[in-house]
């Protein structure tokens, strides 16, 4: 813009970032102190945010290492913290899997293929999609019960049967998917029918080793999203060898039990990698904001 | 699957011979396919011959659906989209229903089981035939066991005893049934009884065996456990009959199944325990207008979840528009640095941000105070006090939620011409009129409906409220406990899953109350969505 720029302006800029800086700051805050408390020894605040003396027995026992205190007695790990983040990975991992897969079949008929209904029955997934599966936890609760008793292997208390939980998790990822499959010529796909392809090879290999991108992207934005899930894991699980790392968080901040700088230790742990693939991953997962989907 | 669509869409133009795994996936084919259906069909069958008529109908409709799609020759798409679609029939258009459903029942911890599986239950019920109890000791017989009776006027374990068993395994799990014989003085005698210690450790085994005595014509033929001591003649304590009532054997008192409380009530109007599981109408929805005690927490938790997500979302759109403003002004510098570090909220998984605010507001223990102990000298009860907990938790909320208002401004705000910035500019227009005349209205349209889908987020924001407050402060004096900053969604799942008595029923006719909300949340949406695409 060629705009003369007054007097007043050089002091509107300088306020700017003057609010910037003082509002970094506030959201910075609880972030970094969780860092430095993590650092800090003992379990209580003591004075300085910036520890005066460093200590990783936190960080010991997040990774599941018995730590010796200063008066020689062996302090066991609370939790199983490492045991709860390999649930949670396997959990976030075979979840997302399963809906890329089954969200790409489904986005693949809604781009390419016509057949009845099909406005009907996107939109209809779109707006079950607005329902929460926190508002059904008591039917899910009862389904999942019923489940175990023919099925066990997929019952209350089985990471099996929270994936399938999962899979109803759709919609939006079919949005996407689809979304990026119409950008691709479908004259690619066409010729390679003309070459003796069928449907399916046309699909699986003309068609899906170009869409690799935002595949990736929606697994990416699938085991995050399965990775903070908490209402449907937290009572599908119960038992502390089983938990996924949201559920069982919560139980260093026992009232009577608080372990503030074993928790500080446990979060940077697992908060850091899952807050690093978001941010690689900010530039698609903005793009697709946009499209009305909410974080969960 | 490979095989199955090569069968139908291989043209004319076909040049390849099928591989190997083709043609080996196309032979393996039927007999598959047949497998699997009979394995569907198996499993349709153990759940209805369990009384589950109306579940095994649902997964032999899914079944169902699934053969035909893959296996009929119509509904190409179909094959493509029915693992997705079904995952969402499942896993959420059906337990909307069904939980709509359980809305209309008395489904809770005293009424979990259906009538039939209580009045199973029930019949399973049996109680000693006092005067026939027979003494037992069980002697090791190599590596197998014998059971030795005799009456107890025999006295100790040592009297020659009147029956005993053959050679037994000795394993827990299913009922078996053995036939005793007549002791035989001239047989050699039992090695020496099991002691005490022993013996628990076959408890269960023991538990499983039923005895007949060889007299066929004896009343009480067949014994069963009925402690370490003793096997004995057991009777039912229930007889069934015909209407569906049970009549107890000691007095003869007949219980009719009352289908509007969900127990089994006998004429003098005494209960039985369990209650089963009824349909009660609409007497949960009742129970939110009528019953006064329950009404007043009930109203305001309503009240605060609506002020809770509007506040969040007004602040949170005022912040957040402010900061993508800002950054969208060129003058300014280190805008992408900026940019990531407000950003950063966003990022951080929501379960640990949550946490990490729940001990920085300590009031013992937390920063926060630390801080204002330092600069003020005051300590806020921050847990304790319900004013402060709402307010922490439109604190936290709104650290947690600006981010996503910034960055959708963001990209409403590049859509903004600039020449309308610079006819401003030469018109010598402040910031603010242009932020008011300019920006505001235009981005206000587009950013309606995104609003409103927040504030639905919001209103059903079970995670920030489940980690930070579980509800508390309660309300002092309820009946069922409810908690100060309770939304609707999270006092749900405290009447279903904590500690009040397990209410599924109650619980369910609350959500099937915030399905009705929702829906009209997401009606204005598509409301707004369309007028800002004219």
């Amino acid at each position: 813009m060629a705009i003369v720029l007054g007097k007043q302006a050089r002091w509107r800029t300088f306020a700017a970032h003057a609010v910037m800086w003082v509002f970094i700051a506030i959201t910075l805050f609880p972030l970094l102190a969780v860092v430095s408390i993590s650092l800090r020894p003992g379990n209580f605040a003591t004075g300085s945010l910036i520890p005066t003396e460093i200590s990783l027995e936190h960080w010991q026992l997040a990774l599941g290492i018995p730590y010796q205190a200063a008066d020689g007695s062996l302090v066991q790990p609370p939790f199983p913290v490492l045991t709860w983040l390999w649930n949670s990975i396997k959990i976030a991992t075979a979840s997302a899997f399963l809906i890329v897969a089954i969200s790409t079949t489904a986005a693949y008929a809604f781009a390419r293929m016509k057949f009845r209904f099909d406005r009907q029955v996107l939109n209809g997934m779109l707006l079950l999609q607005m329902f929460p599966p926190v508002l059904a936890l008591v039917a899910i609760y009862a389904i999942f019960e019923t489940i175990g008793t023919y099925v066990p292997a997929l019952g209350i208390e089985t990471h099996a049967g929270l994936v399938l939980a999962y899979l109803g998790g759709i919609a939006t990822h079919v949005w996407t998917i689809k979304g990026y499959f119409e950008t691709i010529p479908v004259e690619i796909e066409e010729n390679a029918k003309v070459d003796g392809a069928t449907h399916w090879q046309a699909f699986s290999r003309v068609l899906l080793p170009m869409a690799i991108p935002i595949l990736m992207v929606v697994f990416v934005l699938a085991f995050i999203g399965t990775i903070i899930e908490y209402p449907v894991a937290s009572i599908l699980l119960r038992e502390e060898g089983n938990l996924t790392l949201a559920v069982g968080s919560k139980y260093f901040l026992h009232d009577q039990r608080f372990l503030w700088g074993d928790f500080a230790a446990a979060a940077v742990l697992s908060g850091l990698p899952i807050t690093l693939v978001f941010l690689l991953a900010q530039r698609w997962i903005v793009s697709g904001l946009t499209a009305g989907g909410v974080k969960g | 699957m490979n095989a199955l669509s090569s069968s139908l869409g291989q043209g004319a133009y076909s040049t390849l011979p099928p591989t190997l795994t083709e043609r080996l996936a196309k032979w393996l084919q039927w007999p598959a396919a047949i497998a699997l259906m009979l394995g569907a069909l198996y499993l349709v069958f153990v759940i209805y011959t369990t009384g589950q008529a109306a579940w095994a109908v649902g997964l032999l409709a899914l079944f169902g659906a699934g053969f035909y799609v893959y296996l009929s020759r119509g509904g190409f798409a179909w094959r493509y989209l029915f693992p997705g679609v079904a995952g969402m029939l499942v896993f959420i258009a059906f337990p909307l229903v069904y939980t709509a459903q359980i809305g209309f029942t008395n489904y809770s911890s005293t009424h979990l089981l259906s009538e039939s599986r209580v009045r199973e239950y029930l019949l399973e019920q049996r109680d000693a035939v006092e005067d026939q109890v027979l003494g037992y000791s069980l002697h090791a017989s190599g590596a197998e066991y014998r059971l030795a009776l005799r009456a107890p006027q025999d006295g100790s374990p040592e009297a020659a005893p009147h029956w005993v068993s053959p050679p037994l395994a000795l394993r827990a799990g299913k009922e078996l049934r053995v036939e005793l014989a007549a002791a035989d003085a001239a047989a050699p005698p039992l090695n020496a009884a099991l002691p005490l210690p022993e013996l628990i450790q076959h408890r269960e085994a023991l538990a499983g065996l039923v005895l007949a005595l060889p007299d066929a014509s004896a009343p009480f033929r067949e014994l069963r456990y009925l402690g370490l001591r003793e096997f004995g003649p057991v009777k039912p304590l229930w007889t069934a009959n015909a209407d569906g009532s049970l009549t107890r054997a000691l007095d003869a008192a007949v219980f009719k199944p009352n289908r509007d409380t969900g127990f089994f009530e006998s004429a003098s109007g005494e209960v039985l325990q369990p209650g089963f599981k009824a349909f009660i109408g609409v007497a949960n929805y009742a129970r939110m207008l009528v019953d006064a005690e329950f009404r007043g927490p009930f109203l305001s938790i309503f009240s605060w979840t609506v002020v809770f997500s509007a506040l969040t979302v007004v602040f949170a759109t005022a912040i957040g528009m402010l900061f993508a403003v800002m950054l969208n002004w060129e003058g300014m510098r280190f805008r992408t640095t900026y940019r990531t570090l407000l950003f950063l909220p966003y990022a951080v998984p929501g379960f640990i941000s949550i946490l990490v605010f729940k001990g920085l507001f300590n009031q013992n223990f937390g920063e926060i105070n630390a801080i204002l102990d330092a600069l003020f000298g005051v300590k806020p009860a921050w847990f304790a006090d319900p004013l402060l907990a709402k307010t922490m938790l439109l604190i936290v909320n709104v650290w947690l939620g600006y981010p996503y208002i910034m960055i959708l401004c963001s990209g409403l705000l590049k859509a903004i011409p600039a020449d309308l910035y610079e006819a401003s500019a030469l018109a010598g227009a402040s910031p603010f009129t242009n932020f008011f005349k300019i920006t505001a209205p235009l981005i206000i349209k587009p950013l309606a409906p995104l609003l409103v889908s927040a504030f639905a987020f919001n209103f059903n924001n079970f995670v920030l409220i489940a980690l930070l407050t579980d509800g508390r402060p309660d309300f002092l004096s309820t009946k069922l406990p409810a908690g100060q900053t309770d939304i609707l969604v999270s006092y749900t799942y405290r009447i279903a899953f904590k500690d009040s008595g397990s209410d599924f029923g109650l619980a369910a006719a609350i959500s099937t109350l915030i399905f009705f909300l929702v829906a009209a949340l997401s009606l204005i949406n598509l409301r707004l969505s369309a007028k800002a695409q004219k």
